[in-house]
């Protein structure tokens, strides 16, 4: 069995502004397939990305109903991540940033997510072969 | 020998942007490391072959490793065929596996 | 370990009217004693002028009318121990002189790059 790795990413955007946020989960996706121990320290926007009261909604635009339009919500990718590095025996850590969470009144994440601080990047970082930051512009 | 990996992320046809990535890559090649420019995203659109004042040519001679997201080409309409020499097409887990090598990673 | 934090935009989070997110993050971090180190560049280095425009934001119907009161960020990084860099290149791009900065900061050129890229375990652009 190939040794298993442990990757840091630490992220900063919201769900549905730039295409970061989609190549994050991409890369995340990759590594938790893989069985890799997987970290991620939600810092600022980011920590919006699992929150549990996401809702999908219609394309008035296209004519859609909220069936038809069966928009992506990231915390739903965010579970799936969990639940695939589980299933390839790995982990998704998934840390909110505290403050961050405070300020936006995003507290209600969903399963699996644990509040943190900067300490727990740093200790995250510490304990992985390697890390990625993606910051925000 | 250190092993870098460049992710860029962003046009360089934006003003500045293309100056700054290009001249990183262009002094961390040289000192005897291992550098890979990764594309993705926006960052891609530059590597179409006749895009102008977007030439990755030198930075190949210097033994840049190009690579360009598949994924980011196919959504945006350029085919392998149309990137200019020395780009090469690449799955995102190139990412993955630099890192577990323990690559320098800056994402741009 | 080591870790270089590269921070770019300048003014992005204004509205909280706090410290710029990665110079309170790299303080936090750094008030754990891990080794943190922030250059910075190009537009970022605006925080770093001593000259920065100050005053008090007063919202009135959600509008700012004067720009925030922002506390010289890099100052109490500096006192920490942290070494906070400025790249040379932007400062003369944006008609910024040493005379222009806060002091403790330290110039460098691109062309130490290679030696600080080399000198540090991580590399982590904001």
């Amino acid at each position: 069995m190939a040794e298993r790795k442990t990757l840091t990413f630490a992220l900063m955007d919201t769900p549905y502004e730039s295409a970061r946020t989609t190549t994050a989960l991409r890369l995340i996706d990759i590594a938790t397939r893989r069985g890799y121990a997987v970290n991620v320290f939600a810092y600022e926007g980011a920590v919006m990305l699992p929150f549990s009261r996401q809702q999908p909604h219609r394309n008035a635009v296209r004519g859609r109903n909220v069936e038809e339009e069966n928009h992506l919500l990231t915390k739903d990718v965010v579970a799936a991540l969990m639940e695939m590095a589980a299933r390839n025996g790995g982990k998704l850590d998934w840390v909110n940033c505290g403050l961050c969470v405070d300020e936006r009144g995003v507290g209600e994440a969903i399963e699996g997510v644990r509040r943190g601080s900067p300490a727990d990047l740093w200790k995250l970082v510490e304990a992985s072969d390697n890390t990625l930051v993606i910051g925000t512009r | 020998m250190a092993r870098y990996l460049i992710i860029g992320s962003r046009c360089s046809f934006a003003a500045g942007e293309a100056d700054f990535c290009r001249d990183l890559v262009c002094r961390l090649a040289p000192a005897d490391n291992r550098v890979t420019l990764f594309l993705v995203q926006n960052g891609v659109l530059p590597a179409r072959a006749g895009a102008r004042g977007s030439s990755f040519a030198d930075l190949a001679c210097i033994g840049v490793e190009i690579l360009a997201d598949d994924f980011s080409l196919r959504e945006r309409g350029i085919s392998s065929d149309r990137l200019q020499p020395g780009i090469t097409p690449a799955a995102l887990d190139v990412v993955i596996d630099r890192l577990v090598d323990g690559a320098k990673a800056i994402w741009r | 370990m080591k870790a270089l934090n590269i921070i770019e935009s300048a003014y992005r989070a204004t509205i909280e009217e706090q410290d710029d997110t990665i110079v309170w993050l790299t303080h936090a971090l750094k008030g754990g004693r891990r080794q943190s180190r922030s250059p910075i560049a190009r537009q970022r280095r605006q925080l770093c002028c001593a000259s920065a425009e100050r005053g008090r934001a007063r919202f009135r119907r959600l509008a700012p009318d004067a720009p925030a009161a922002y506390p010289r960020p890099h100052c109490p990084l500096i006192a920490k121990g942290v070494a906070v860099y400025v790249l040379a290149q932007d400062l003369a791009q944006r008609g910024l002189d040493a005379g222009d900065l806060v002091p403790g900061l330290e110039r460098v050129t691109r062309e130490r790059f290679p030696g600080l890229f080399a000198a540090h375990d991580q590399i982590w652009h904001w």
